[in-house]
């Protein structure tokens, strides 16, 4: 389980990194959101992985440690509230400037269309 | 009562900022009031925490009586009672010179402004690594919406980019934070500083690639060399107010950098101790170089000061690279210092600004200015003191920086320090002769409103008041820097069983 694991969060983030290095703004958000995705699957994992095991009870060996469940929970909250929030800044920014590239250029010439 | 003063700084700009939602629009003058008040309050709440904390007892606020090591705590001592009480002078100015019409320009001001203090306090004063990232991102978020403030093409295009590099910062703070808790199993930062010295040794690798990745992090907050970038467009193009209250922003990165590494990564640490050390001492001297050349480079007076921040925080950064007693001391004076005047400088160039009609603060020819005399006395009187000359506390602060440095880094410092110095001087004259001096045409602007003489005043009039007040000032630092150097203090203290608990 834990290759499976380590597989998926180290695809995540590599996919969110490419995706946050585009030039335009839609690929960015993408990217940002596929980071925190990574980024919480690896602080879930943080506690140590886990099978059947208990919430924490006096005695028994095989718990799971809850406190990376709480702070999962938390930056769940957080980068659901940043995603809203930099999609509309980026639909602003396109509208202001009217193209969506992060640096509100006009496209040059030879450059292909997006 | 004076148990709860510790958490006072973060629930009363909550309050206020709650209360002033009541009512989005309109009501004006009553939101300026809340506003105005509640900031009020908060400098006397500082005061009354740097009081408490300059006996050298440091004290904590348990939320929940939750003891620690288990429940998150507020920690009170000299350092973060300083940087308390000095957002809120700051913050003083700001939201007075706001009040003169600024604040009319979007909706929710005074609310975001006061949550943005509450996060900037809670950065301050919380004692758990995973709460300094909530306060981070609370103070973040309402740093957008500031940043946005009246809207306009220029603001989204810096706050596009500043947004999203923050939220790829985020993403790296929440990695090293597991990756320290997955090591140490622990988020209490003086509970990790204890666990740190019996660390197994093959868990010594993944604690040091968390604590340099937290490294990276609070280098995107202060603006260190590689990661500045964002800085000079964001602060620029931010309303006036919200730029004056950007310039505690850098300052946070580098009370986490001084924090985090002085506690956790203490003498107790063994092998770990010190280890951002020689990051911080090379790259602050690449950011002054940098900044020497930006402040130089510089067409617009606000883009100038930005690049002021840059040069103070080179300065800052070059102090923890240092990493003696009495390179902190110096430090803390001079980030004292180097916060009131950089904030005062961006309200006056939004003062010059407006009285130079389409000319703005770009360093071109221009209308001459209707109370230029007036302007040009503080432009001279901030420009003395940003640069460091003498009498002004600029001068004290970086004398005490220079002194600060052993032989060795002397070498490095000083020829570096001073030429950032004297490109400072250079492009300061620049600008203030061509904003001043070459005019031509009538005078026009209206005359600046009593407010926003205030708000320069009060931040600009806090340099002098530091020369005046050098002694006990400089004997405050240099206790503060003591008691961050012998971190079993603060560790004490929290770990026993007697506390100041509610």
């Amino acid at each position: 389980m834990e290759s499976l694991y380590a597989i998926t969060t180290g695809v995540l983030t590599a996919c969110g990194l490419y995706l946050t290095l585009r030039g335009r703004t839609f690929p960015v958000v993408v990217g940002l959101t596929l980071l925190s995705y990574a980024v919480n699957l690896f602080l879930f994992s943080m506690g140590g992985l886990t099978t059947n095991g208990a919430a924490i009870v006096d005695g028994v060996a095989d718990y799971a440690d809850p406190l990376p469940q709480a702070l999962v929970l938390t930056a769940i909250v957080i980068g659901f509230a940043m995603t809203a929030f930099v999609v509309i800044l980026a639909m602003r920014a396109r509208s202001e400037a009217g193209n969506d590239h992060v640096d509100g250029r006009k496209r040059e010439v030879g450059e292909e269309r997006p | 009562m004076m148990q709860h003063l510790i958490a006072l700084p973060i629930v009363l700009p909550l309050v206020a900022g709650i209360l002033l939602l009541y009512s989005r629009q309109g009501e004006t003058r009553l939101k300026r009031l809340v506003g105005v008040f509640a900031t009020l309050l908060l400098v006397v709440v500082g005061i009354g925490l740097v009081a408490r904390a300059a006996g050298g007892e440091v004290t904590y606020y348990a939320l929940g009586d939750w003891q620690p090591p288990f429940g998150i705590v507020l920690v009170l001592d000299r350092l973060s009672a300083l940087m308390v009480l000095l957002t809120a002078v700051l913050a003083l100015g700001a939201v007075v010179f706001a009040c003169a019409g600024d604040d009319e320009q979007g909706s929710n001001f005074h609310g975001l402004f006061q949550w943005q203090l509450m996060g900037i306090n809670g950065a301050f004063l919380t004692g758990d690594l995973f709460n300094l990232f909530v306060f981070f991102e609370v103070l973040l978020l309402a740093s957008y919406a500031l940043l946005l403030h009246g809207g306009g093409k220029a603001r989204i295009q810096a706050g596009v980019h500043y947004v999203v590099l923050n939220l790829a910062g985020s993403s790296l703070f929440l990695i090293a934070v597991g990756v320290l808790y997955g090591a140490t199993g622990t988020l209490n930062m003086a509970d990790m500083a204890v666990r740190l010295a019996e660390l197994p040794a093959e868990r010594a690798g993944l604690v040091s690639a968390g604590a340099l990745m937290l490294l990276v992090v609070f280098g995107l907050k202060a603006a260190i060399l590689p990661l500045y970038f964002w800085l000079p467009r964001a602060y620029a193009a931010a309303p006036a107010p919200v730029a004056a209250l950007f310039a505690i922003m850098t300052k946070v990165g580098i009370y986490a950098i001084l924090r985090v590494y002085s506690l956790i990564f203490g003498e107790q640490a063994g092998p770990l101790a010190a280890l951002e050390q020689p990051w911080v001492w090379w790259l602050s001297l690449a950011t002054l170089a940098a900044a020497g050349v930006g402040v130089l480079a510089a067409r617009d007076l606000r883009l100038l000061v930005a690049y002021l921040v840059l040069v103070s925080v080179g300065t800052l950064l070059a102090g923890i690279g240092m990493r003696s007693p009495e390179a902190t001391a110096a430090l803390l004076y001079y980030l004292v210092h180097t916060t009131l005047v950089t904030g005062g400088l961006f309200l006056l160039a939004e003062l010059i600004g407006l009285q130079r009609g389409k000319a703005g603060t770009r360093l071109v020819r221009g209308r001459p200015l209707r109370q230029g005399g007036w302007l040009a006395g503080l432009f001279f009187l901030g420009a003395v003191a940003v640069a460091g000359l003498p009498p002004l506390s600029g001068a004290i602060g970086k004398a005490l920086v220079l002194q600060a440095a052993d032989a060795g880094q002397r070498l490095w410092l000083w020829p570096i320090l001073l030429a950032t110095g004297l490109f400072t001087l250079i492009a300061l004259s620049r600008a203030g002769s061509t904003l001043f001096w070459r005019s031509r045409g009538e005078p026009g602007g209206e005359p600046l409103s009593r407010r926003r003489w205030f708000g320069v005043a009060w931040l600009l009039g806090a340099s002098p008041l530091l020369v005046v007040l050098a002694g006990p000032v400089s004997d405050y630092t240099r206790a503060t820097a003591d008691q961050l150097a012998r971190p079993a203090i603060l560790i004490d203290s929290l770990l026993s069983t007697a506390g100041d608990a509610p």
